[in-house]
């Protein structure tokens, strides 16, 4: 591809997305089905600005790859260990009841065993990445409906392996290049294990390493080299890539570079997503559609409906209450991407005749784009049937995504000495809080010691988002560049006005300046200088009652004196001149309430 | 007798009396006096520090100025924190059972004024009730207080007699030589 072409090519993929994606937004359809749209205006269907989608297709499917990286970032292995019923349980039922049930109606369709398993397997998996951005979108990703979805798209990737060997042992040639099965399996598990053992051991030192150089290119650059590295490793033994970087993404949940990678990846993701319905747009075959209408309507509908009641069955086998399932079952009801990469293959390996391929990738296509429009059915006519949705959106307010930040009502960004102070408090009465720290080096001290701190700039509006800015009650800003801090003070304020934000600074003109925009600020030294002073009053004649009186005295007067000085913040000589005078006029006051207390004790 | 002196007073050096009556109990060998102002300038009482005190002595002395007709705040802050449920009261509250309990009171206004007919309406005894009956509370025996009336007007030959016998008070108490029981009602 000349470079001119890729340019062209960027524009018309752009172009069309900035068209669609915005109009299907407004209409309540979601972004997935104005891409899908898109891709068929451009496709070879439509203005044919686009011959075939196939590469792009390839190119796009990283972007579900980075998707459950993602995904995986945001589980933590005990979330996992906790869903494993739910997983194993809803998920296996649903897949093999799907496929059981799907294999039947094929070789009642006539067709053979092998292209009726294999449509099934294809039929029976979900779209990962619609049913997750539906999930977030609608903020139910929390509760039990949502949570046994995610577990029932989690077994559906882990089915995936099994799904693709099953192909493969079926397939009537044996491609030379794949070996014998247990060679493949051996591979795997070497695949597997390095995986693991990178992301505990080897990938944390590296991030350090290029974290601490500040390059802010280098780490995103880092990010995406470690989740292609993994997906590339995955993919040369056969495995599926997306479990590869979901994996991946779980042993990294519990890594001091989560936020960083979060943040990192995220944007790449959407782009490569968005590039993906586009493609499986582009790829639906309406060729294949007008030629033969009647089927695809068949198998879209057959597909949707079976699901939708097979989903139905898991969901209350599992104990989802009869308010949940619709959402659940709408959620997974459609075909998934995975099925294109099982039936790519499955043509490539000559199971299923290419006519037949095409025909099924379609009625995939088609099936995506109905769920939207089940889900907005469901909103407008189930819904206020069951008349809950206040609950709902109650329950979504007191639940979002993302997963874990919602019961840390505290952000620590700086975790110095004057952040850990604070945090030791706060830990001491039970309060979660999430950690962030600018040097990679402090973070991995603190993380020694025991504290669960997470590297991130929190200048930056994504880190401060992913470490749950939206839901938290209080920004604790520690860190000592003063003018970060007041950048980031800024773009919290704006993006998240019910966050309360106190403030460190080290100097008095740091002080004016965050007062004058009306921050709360907590001078560096103060508190220990005045502790201090204390001290020694006592030391030279004072009682220890008397000494503490003048302390809190003199802070009340200074704290005043502060304030006041903020309105002449950029006076130096003003500054100047009332802090000679206030020094003479501190003596008075302070001999005036001291006079005042004693006054009191009328004892000769 | 094992005696603990609880002394309350935010400024005790601009006091002259407070000052002496201080000075004269420290000429008492084996006396525990707690000055609670010095040692909680901020009001943050060391709970356990202070039952551990009271376990180690027999009879327990509240010295201190009457202020708006009871102690200073951090002496009533003392009561509040240190007498806790299941030390001093209560369901196996017997800590403090069978000790003696004394008052050291100094007035602003002479004797006169504490009378039904003078200006506080009240004798000095029925302001000391809600300390009276916290002692029997907490099980312990109260004894007659030791009262300085009208200290503005005290020459200081006054006063050293008062120290006097102050101090012949403490030692007496010392030597297991008890003041009246003190009762109110």
């Amino acid at each position: 591809m000349s470079s001119h072409s890729f340019l062209i090519q960027s524009i018309i993929y752009l172009g069309a997305a900035i068209l669609t994606v915005p109009i299907t937004q407004r209409l309540g359809l979601g972004s997935v089905i104005g891409y899908l749209l898109a891709g068929i205006i451009i496709g070879p269907y439509g203005l044919k600005f686009i011959q075939s989608g196939e590469d792009v297709l390839h190119f796009a499917e990283f972007g579900v790859v980075l998707l459950l990286f993602l995904i995986g970032l945001e589980l933590n292995p005990k979330k996992l260990w906790e869903l494993r019923k739910a997983i194993i349980g809803a998920g296996a039922s649903q897949v093999l009841i799907c496929c059981a049930i799907f294999t039947g109606l094929g070789l009642y369709a006539g067709q053979t065993f092998s292209l009726s398993l294999v449509a099934a397997m294809g039929f029976s998996l979900s779209s990962t990445a619609i049913a997750l951005q539906l999930l977030q979108d609608r903020r139910i990703l929390k509760i039990p409906s949502g949570e046994t979805a995610f577990s029932v798209l989690l077994f559906q990737d882990l089915a995936v392996i099994p799904m693709l060997t099953l192909l493969s042992l079926m397939a009537p040639v044996i491609s030379p290049d794949q070996g014998s099965p247990w060679i493949r399996l051996l591979k795997s598990i070497a695949a597997i294990s390095t995986i693991v053992v990178a992301g505990y051991w080897v990938f944390r030192p590296i991030f350090r390493w290029i974290a601490s150089t500040r390059v802010r290119e280098l780490i995103t650059g880092f990010s995406l080299f470690l989740v292609i590295g993994i997906a590339t490793l995955m993919e040369s033994v056969g495995l599926s890539m997306a479990l590869g970087t979901f994996l991946a993404g779980v042993i990294l949940a519990e890594s001091e570079y989560r936020h960083e990678l979060e943040v990192d990846i995220e944007p790449f993701k959407g782009l490569l997503l968005g590039l993906f319905f586009m493609s499986v747009g582009m790829s639906v075959n309406f060729g294949v559609i007008l030629s033969e209408p009647q089927w695809v309507a068949v198998i879209v509908l057959t597909l949707v409906s079976i699901k939708l009641i097979a989903l139905a069955v898991v969901g209350k086998l599992f104990g989802l209450s009869i308010r949940d399932i619709p959402v659940f079952a709408i959620t997974l009801s459609q075909g998934g991407e995975f099925a294109f990469v099982l039936f790519s293959q499955g043509q490539q390996l000559g199971i299923l005749p290419s006519e037949t391929a095409n025909l099924l990738v379609s009625s995939i296509a088609l099936s995506m784009v109905t769920t939207p429009f089940l889900m907005m059915a469901e909103e407008k006519w189930l819904e206020p049937q069951y008349n809950w949705i206040s609950k709902r959106k109650t329950q979504a307010r007191a639940e979002p995504v993302p997963m874990e930040s919602q019961e840390k009502p505290v952000i620590i960004a700086g975790f110095g000495r004057f952040g850990q102070t604070i945090g030791r408090l706060l830990h001491s009465r039970r309060i979660r809080m999430t950690i962030l720290d600018h040097d990679p080096n402090q973070v991995e001290l603190v993380r020694r010691f025991g504290w669960k701190a997470f590297y991130g700039d929190i200048t930056r509006l994504e880190l401060l988002k992913v470490a749950g800015a939206e839901q938290a009650k209080l920004l604790i800003l520690a860190i000592g560049d003063m003018e970060a801090a007041f950048n980031t003070a800024l773009l919290a304020r704006k993006h998240f006005p019910d966050l309360r934000i106190l403030v460190r600074v080290n100097s008095r003109p740091d002080a004016y300046r965050f007062i004058n925009h009306g921050f709360e600020v907590f001078r560096e030294t103060f508190g220990s200088s005045l502790e201090m002073a204390q001290q020694a009053l006592q030391h030279l004649g004072y009682s220890a009652y008397e000494a503490r009186k003048t302390t809190l005295q003199f802070r009340e007067y200074d704290l005043k004196l502060l304030k006041k000085g903020a309105m002449h913040e950029h006076d130096l000589d003003t500054l100047i001149s009332m802090a000679k005078k206030e020094r003479e006029d501190l003596r008075n006051l302070m001999e005036d309430d001291e006079l005042r207390l004693i006054a009191q004790i009328e004892d000769g | 007798m094992r005696v603990l002196i609880l002394f309350a007073h935010p400024f005790p050096k601009r006091s002259r009396v407070h000052q002496r009556l201080r000075q004269v109990i420290q000429e008492v060998p084996e006396i525990k006096i707690r000055e609670i102002y010095e040692l909680y300038p901020d009001f943050h009482i060391d709970i356990k520090k202070e039952q551990k005190a009271l376990l180690e002595a027999d009879v327990l002395i509240f010295q201190h100025p009457l202020y708006w007709y009871s102690c200073p705040s951090l002496m009533k802050e003392w009561m509040d924190t240190v007498l806790e449920k299941g030390f001093a009261y209560g369901e196996g509250g017997t800590a403090l059972h069978g000790k003696y309990w004394m008052q050291t009171l100094t007035t602003r206004g002479p004797e006169s004024g504490y009378q039904r007919e003078g200006y506080n309406h009240f004798t000095v005894a029925e302001f000391l009730r809600p300390f009276e009956q916290t002692a029997r509370l907490c099980g312990m025996i109260p004894l007659e207080p030791f009262l300085v009336q009208g200290v503005g007007r005290i020459s200081d030959e006054e006063l050293e007699r008062i120290a006097r016998a102050y101090r012949d008070l403490i030692e007496a108490i010392k030597k297991d030589q008890l003041p009246k029981p003190y009762q109110t009602f």
